[in-house]
């Protein structure tokens, strides 16, 4: 293994052990698995007393959107958790390669992820009567990969934020809820004023919710491969920005020696 | 003396928690967006609900994560600040201390009715049309001094688990849910009902909106002061029982 891969891959799982130690299993369970699942109850409950769409309709886009729990809330802490603790400096006095510290950081959360999505399916099959078309379920599974990926792009950007920003946890916080509002979750795209609809397209979610939904349905992927590859192209897009603001940053951090100042 | 601690501790801590970033988006901007998301799902959907209607569900929906995520963490918080030993220690009891700490987490929540009345209002056009606008200005103080109450209880007893916040987290839709914010009771399983009936944001949302629409909300409003003084006693036997159990081991400042 390449000292790049061991980074990518060592470090980043060793740095989610180190800014992560203070998961315990009841906390896991009650705010990656409960609340997602009473998200996904709310969601569907509003919408049968709405009218506005069948259940499946809001099963997929929040099973779809809770992944952005681990994505944006995870990701940002892996990032910007390092300047709180302290950690910050002896990590850039290293002469690791940049961007193998960087994006090895999101493959816990990529996992993490994906993770509480598939729990979201699976407990919407068990407690509101999901089923999604036959043999649906690995393209499924890419979509979900896709958008996930996108998602932890997004929360690298708002990280890398909070690697100069005093409150960056409210910011990912504002996110993650205008993304219940714009990204397609809870009210399909079109039904939006028009400058909100456009908005989400710019987001991540919005196009890997809506080739799950088709996926769902029974398209196959091929059909939505242009939707997931827009999705990746968003996600990459967020990725660049973000390592851009990560190494801006960093530069001005030494520049002006506040790298940990607030 | 007891009023004025009151009143000064609950002054203190509304200010407080006004200057807190994290409160102006649970207080504000959340149920905002969850009234907006509502709006939305109405509008392209084929229930007739009002804007006002929604308006409220959502700004009650504030109120409760207001005084969740205040209040169930309110002993730990102080704990890392290095303040309840003080408050412990201090010549009145705790729970005068506590109570005007977990009111105001509960009082912050009318940023969130007076934001989505007036994000109604302001982007929508919504008419602020009430049938009984002195019910509403009862109807609105008693629901949160019962949240507050029922704050207290949350208070003391998140702090005898170790993962308190993630409990908070836990807690957020659920109560949504089964107090009938924006969903009636009569479309969840017939169980969520006796639980509502316990929760005191389920007769707060009733009688704020028989004071809106027409309708007397005077039980509604008699079963959370009724509520809120249940919480209240539970409430301070549980502090008291955190208190003595603190002192006995020594274990007041371990988190």
């Amino acid at each position: 293994m390449s000292v790049s891969a061991r980074i990518f891959f060592v470090g980043g799982a060793i740095s989610y052990r180190a800014l992560f130690n203070w998961i315990q299993p009841g906390m896991y369970v009650a705010t990656m698995l409960g609340s997602p699942l009473f998200q996904i109850l709310f969601f569907t409950y509003v919408g049968r007393y709405a009218g506005s769409q069948d259940d499946a309709f809001f099963i997929v886009g929040n099973a779809i959107q809770v992944a952005a729990m681990a994505g944006i809330f995870g990701m940002t802490m892996g990032i910007a958790n390092e300047r709180q603790y302290g950690t910050l400096q002896p990590l850039l006095a290293t002469p690791a390669n940049r961007l193998a510290i960087f994006a090895g950081r999101a493959l816990p959360f990529v996992v993490n992820g994906i993770a509480v999505s598939v729990f979201g399916f699976v407990a919407s099959w068990l407690l509101l009567d999901f089923r999604p078309a036959d043999g649906s379920v690995p393209a499924l599974a890419v979509a979900i990969l896709v958008t996930t990926c996108s998602c932890v792009a997004l929360g690298m950007l708002i990280g890398s934020i909070g690697l100069r920003a005093r409150d960056v946890f409210f910011g990912a916080n504002l996110v993650y809820f205008l993304m219940l509002l714009v990204c397609g979750v809870n009210i399909a795209n079109d039904d939006l004023p028009g400058w909100l609809g456009a908005i989400g397209r710019c987001l991540p979610l919005t196009h890997g919710i809506e080739a799950a939904r088709e996926i769902a349905s029974g398209v196959p992927l091929g059909d939505v491969s242009g939707l997931l590859a827009t999705e990746a192209l968003i996600g990459l897009a967020y990725a660049t920005a973000a390592y851009v603001l990560f190494r801006v940053f960093e530069a001005e951090g030494r520049r002006r020696a506040s790298l940990e100042t607030y | 003396m007891t009023a004025r601690l009151f009143g000064i501790g609950w002054v203190f801590h509304l200010k407080s928690l006004t200057h807190s970033l994290f409160f102006v988006l649970v207080s504000v901007l959340q149920p905002v967006i969850f009234a907006s998301i509502a709006f939305f799902m109405f509008e392209s959907g084929s229930q007739t609900g009002t804007l006002l209607y929604l308006a409220l569900g959502a700004g009650l929906m504030g109120i409760w994560s207001a005084t969740l995520f205040g209040s169930g963490g309110a002993i730990q918080w102080q704990r890392w600040q290095g303040t309840l030993e003080l408050m412990v220690g201090a010549p009145p009891p705790l729970l005068a201390l506590l109570l005007p700490l977990t009111v105001a987490t509960a009082t912050i929540g009318i940023y969130s009715v007076a934001g989505t009345l007036l994000w109604g209002r302001l982007f929508f056009g919504m008419a602020l049309d009430f049938e009984h606008p002195l019910t509403l200005a009862v109807a609105l103080p008693a629901t949160i001094l019962s949240l507050g109450m029922l704050g207290l209880l949350l208070a003391s007893t998140f702090v005898l688990y170790r993962n308190a916040n993630a409990f908070s987290n836990l807690l957020e839709y659920p109560v949504w849910l089964a107090t009938g914010l924006i969903v009636p009771l009569s479309l969840l399983p017939g169980w969520v009902t006796p639980i509502s009936w316990v929760l005191s944001p389920t007769w707060g949302m009733r009688a704020i909106r028989d004071a809106a629409f027409g309708g007397n909300a005077w039980p509604e409003i008699g079963m959370c002061i009724a509520l809120g003084l249940v919480y209240l006693g539970l409430g301070a036997l549980a502090l008291r029982n955190f208190e003595r159990l603190a002192r006995t081991r020594a274990t007041l400042s371990l988190t």
